[in-house]
């Protein structure tokens, strides 16, 4: 092989995601080029998350491709029932390609790790506890190997790499609290540090910065482009902080009822027009 | 750097139970002036026994309501399972005509003692290891039968949401029920009919030449084979694995997402529980002597349920505690309750057959209703650690 | 042939019988999606109080009085048993239902002494009518007629009155009924009112067509009707009632099959199969809505 040209680390296509009548994610097509910060963006209800699901194998999209790496991940054709009610386009580009969709585990496996907008920590863990049980995936083990200590090492390697990562983010004071006890803000890095440890490749964050204030905003910009360095990880993000997003973003692509309504660098992004339209409405035409 | 659990002060204490039990069957041959209720007959033993059999039941509910978030009432049926398997495969050969009489002997001659007593001997020493060794085998396969049917009933229902998963399950138990009634199978089964005669709990006592009983074991056999059992599923609730069945109870969504295979996961603890739950039935077999599906009614997988609720959901330790205290009261203590009693000439009313089950329900449901969190919550006795708090307790005094 | 029809109708009997009792379990799931195990043993209660109460007065007093007290009975398990544990885990509450059943069965078998108590004979439903050439007692034939009229009115009910739609509000969000200002716990004491007065009305039906009570009696068919309240999909009254005449209907066939093939002992067991393969291929029953998690 010669000099490649920069890989995409995901490549979305024509995914299309309808439920009824409703058509969550309208023909999205988007590059998330590795080791690059993406930000997907929109008003509430855009279908942001809904995408996300797309990504992660919680939805199967009801038409499109999903590229992970280069290699297809997620491919579907609207059939039967959808097929009678579908609402979007490119409806026969993928009908002659078998269908591919793999659970959201096996996903997570290839090397995509996400965080989630409602916090979802295991509420009776505790900090420690949570990285750990993420790390299980990736283990060496089987349930006799687990269960009669016959790989003493392979634990003790978890629980290392476990306090490294907690050390990294800082958490290490509250290793022993339950995971829910802890301030909000701290919640959503530890979320952070167990997608970590599941040895991503992209990390999709779902609104990192919800609830946070500009100051902790501001160290999370921070202290994503560090893991992002750090883990040689690609980041797509969706978020509502316009300061995060303007301040770490390589490229940005902006939804609005689910289809794209704008895409590029974060200055034009800010002035772009049916993005500021999309944001704050239009003065409805009498 | 990260804590080092000190598992020698709970290893020396589940010996010295152990031991503690051999010396209190035995204490009364050796000083026939102890009270009645050292008699290896009272119900002091037959409480052990019992509470020692169902603890290893409600231990292995307790893995997959309480650890996994899976919420199962099929125990019966699986206990089922074991104590048919084992009762099936200890029975001696020259009693099986006589068991299965009303089908013209058993379809099933094969019997796993006498097996081994064709090799071993069959008298003395080596016809007592033959049993023993028989026994633990089909314990062992008792529980795989279990596990097996587990798995095979796993691919419907562990795919199903919470409340059809409790009623699916509990359907499977009757469907196993109705079918090791089923007369057609009556030459394995023996139909509605009980199988007996296969080593029980006493048969491990042990006899000299005259038949009479030197050393008893009856109630250390239970205590022997459940705390293994026990050993092995804390051992595997304290592994990577029992971390992800609790991650699947916590929040299945984040598991999958990190990771978690769900499906197999479930399964895994599924089956591990069924396993126990097996085992658990092949000594609910020996312990009351013999096997016959309609004591497994779903009436007593609420029970388990209502023993693993009261100990606490979640816990090892409560789910034991529990047991013996449910069963001593069930069996024992609140035994006066059933029987008319009189204080001073005045007869107590309401106390007659019946009415102990009425109080102990209504305890039940006070402690369902306003202790949720049962005996011990989610959390266990801690031996280390209660032995380090006493010293430092000590160390601080002599300061 | 008459053998098909005697068999046929005592299944629809028995069939609207269970209607009766799954109407309770699908209406209190479709409110507090709530398996209500102690449903099975009110209805066994009430079989019980109809033998209690027409031994000492005339049966036009007793019977509505059996049903005045179910109804009682039905409201107080749940103000006493299940409006605590409101703000509790799902399965806690289902944890509380088991525990009332287990109560339930354990203080009928300290009243009756544990022997089976024989149902009296009520005149009328008892007797016996000539259909087709088979002889049948009177309350084959009345069932499903009173089934279909019960059936009726309560969806008359449902969907005519206000408290009707304020149950159905509450069944489709109980949390945004509670912010738009419904009184869920008097639906909920409605529903479970309803609930028992339809299980007493199905106990005496049953209990003329199988004279003896034992305590364990409910059970069985308690776990039978939510298998129909399933199969017809939860929550759906008309599922339920459907549901109910399939499985009647099939356990009494099974039940008449030739005695030579031994198979009368799966006549519980096939009610199960079926519910098994109704929750494998439409987890949603015939006529239930799914529904989508949220991620």
């Amino acid at each position: 092989m010669t000099e490649q040209a920069p890989v995409n680390a995901l490549h979305i296509e024509n995914v299309t995601m309808q439920f009824g009548g409703v058509v969550s994610v309208n023909n999205l097509t988007l590059d998330v080029p590795e080791h690059s910060i993406i930000a997907l963006i929109g008003p509430n209800g855009a279908g942001k998350t809904t995408a996300f699901n797309c990504i992660t194998g919680v939805y199967q999209p009801t038409n499109g491709l999903i590229e992970f790496m280069g290699k297809p991940m997620v491919r579907n054709y609207p059939k039967g029932k959808d097929l009678k009610n579908y609402l979007g386009e490119e409806k026969d580009k993928y009908r002659s390609l078998p269908v591919l969709s793999p659970t959201p585990d096996e996903i997570t496996k290839l090397g995509i790790a996400r965080t989630f907008q409602n916090i979802r920590l295991w509420k009776s863990m505790t900090v420690f506890e949570n990285v750990l049980t993420a790390k299980h995936m990736r283990a060496d083990q089987n349930v006799f190997s687990a269960t009669f200590r016959g790989n003493l090492s392979e634990e003790k390697r978890m629980r290392e790499e476990t306090m490294e990562l907690l050390n990294e983010q800082g958490l290490q004071e509250y290793k022993d609290e339950l995971a829910t006890s802890l301030p909000y803000g701290l919640q959503r890095r530890l979320e952070i540090a167990r997608a970590l440890a599941t040895d991503p490749k992209l990390l999709l964050l779902d609104e990192p910065a919800a609830g946070m204030n500009p100051q902790e905003t501001l160290q999370l910009a921070e202290f994503v482009r560090t893991i992002r360095d750090k883990y040689k990880l690609t980041v797509f993000l969706i978020e509502h902080h316009m300061d995060l997003v303007m301040n770490i973003s390589d490229y940005i692509y902006v939804i609005d009822f689910g289809s794209e309504i704008a895409q590029g660098l974060p200055k034009d992004i800010q002035t772009n027009q049916k993005v500021i339209e999309a944001y704050l409405g239009v003065a409805d035409e009498q | 750097m990260t804590e080092k659990k000190n598992y020698r002060p709970t290893i020396l204490l589940i010996a010295g139970l152990l031991i503690f039990v051999i010396i209190l069957e035995n204490i009364r041959s050796v000083f026939p002036w102890l009270p009645q209720i050292f008699d290896p007959m009272s119900p002091l033993f037959t409480v052990l026994k019992k509470a020692a059999v169902y603890s290893l039941v409600a231990v292995s509910m307790n893995l997959l309501n309480g650890f996994t978030g899976l919420f199962s009432l099929g125990q019966a049926g699986f206990m089922l399972l074991g104590a048919y398997t084992y009762a099936i495969l200890t029975v001696p050969s020259e009693l099986k005509d006589q068991v299965y009489y009303l089908f013209g002997g058993c379809a099933f001659q094969f019997s796993i003692v006498d097996f081994f007593k064709g090799i071993f001997g069959a008298g003395g020493a080596g016809g007592a290891f033959s049993m023993v060794l028989g026994c633990i085998i089909a314990l062992i396969l008792a529980g795989t039968v279990a596990g097996f049917f587990a798995f095979l009933i796993g691919f419907p229902v562990l795919r199903l949401k919470s409340d059809y998963l409790v009623i699916a399950t509990l359907g499977f138990a009757e469907i196993l029920r109705a079918f090791f009634q089923w007369q057609r199978l009556g030459p394995i089964t023996n139909g509605a009919n009980m199988i007996k005669g296969f080593p029980t709990f006493s048969s491990f006592n042990i006899t000299d030449g005259s038949g009479r009983t030197i050393l008893q074991l009856s109630t250390f056999i239970p205590f022997l084979v459940t705390t293994i059992c026990i050993a092995i599923i804390v051992l595997l609730i304290n592994s990577s694995y029992g971390r992800a069945f609790k991650s699947i109870r916590d929040d299945e969504i984040a598991s999958e997402a990190m990771g978690i295979r769900l499906f197999s996961h479930k399964m895994l603890s599924f089956v591990i529980s069924s396993f126990f739950a097996g085992v658990g039935g092949g000594l609910f077999a020996m312990y009351v002597a013999n096997a016959q599906a309609k004591a497994f009614t779903s009436t007593m997988t609420y029970e388990l349920l209502l023993i693993v609720v009261i100990g606490g959901i979640g816990s090892v330790s409560g789910s034991v505690i529990a047991t013996f205290l449910y069963v001593a009261c069930s069996e024992w203590w609140l035994r006066f309750l059933d029987s008319e009693q009189y204080i001073g000439g005045f007869k107590v009313p309401l106390l007659r057959n019946g009415f102990r089950m009425v109080v102990f329900s209504v305890v039940i449901m006070i402690i369902v209703l306003f202790f949720s969190k049962g005996i011990m919550g989610n959390r266990e006795i801690n031996i280390a650690a209660l032995l380090d708090r006493k010293k430092t307790g000590k160390d601080k005094a002599k300061k | 042939m008459e053998y098909v029809i005697s068999v046929l109708l005592s299944g629809i009997s028995v069939g609207g019988q269970y209607a009766l009792i799954a109407i309770g379990y699908t209406l209190v799931y479709g409110i507090l999606r709530l398996i209500n195990f102690a449903h099975g043993d009110v209805f066994m209660v009430a079989g019980l109080l109809g033998i209690y109460l027409t031994a000492v007065l005339p049966i036009p007093v007793s019977l509505p009085l059996v049903i005045v007290f179910t109804v009682l009975l039905g409201f107080t398990i749940e103000r006493a048993a299940y409006r605590p544990l409101r703000e509790a885990p799902r399965m806690s509450v289902m944890i509380s239902a088991i525990g009332v059943s287990y109560l339930l069965q354990n203080t009928a078998t300290y009243v009756t002494g544990g022997q089976p108590m024989t149902y009296p004979t009520i005149p009328f439903l008892s007797d016996t009518v000539n259909v087709a050439g088979t002889q049948t007692k009177w309350v084959v034939i009345i069932t499903p007629i009173l089934v279909l009229i019960l059936v009726t009115i309560l969806s008359m009910l449902i969907n005519g009155t206000k408290i009707g739609m304020a149950m159905r509000a509450v069944s489709k969000d109980f949390e945004t009924s509670r912010l738009m200002g419904i009184k869920i716990n008097l639906v909920i004491s409605v529903t479970f009112i309803i609930g028992s007065a339809l299980a007493a009305v199905g106990s005496n039906l049953f209990f003329t067509n199988y004279p003896a009570i034992t305590p364990m009696a409910g059970a069985m068919p308690g776990l039978k009707a939510f298998v129909a309240a399933v199969f017809g999909g939860i929550g759906s009254i008309p599922g339920a009632v459907l549901g109910a005449f399939l499985i009647g209907i099939c356990e009494t066939i099974i039940k008449g099959l030739p005695s030579s093939w031994d198979v009368s002992v799966f006549s519980d067991a096939f009610t199960f199969a079926l519910l098994i393969v109704i929750l494998v291929f439409k987890p949603q029953g015939l006529f239930g809505e799914a529904a989508a998690d949220k991620v």
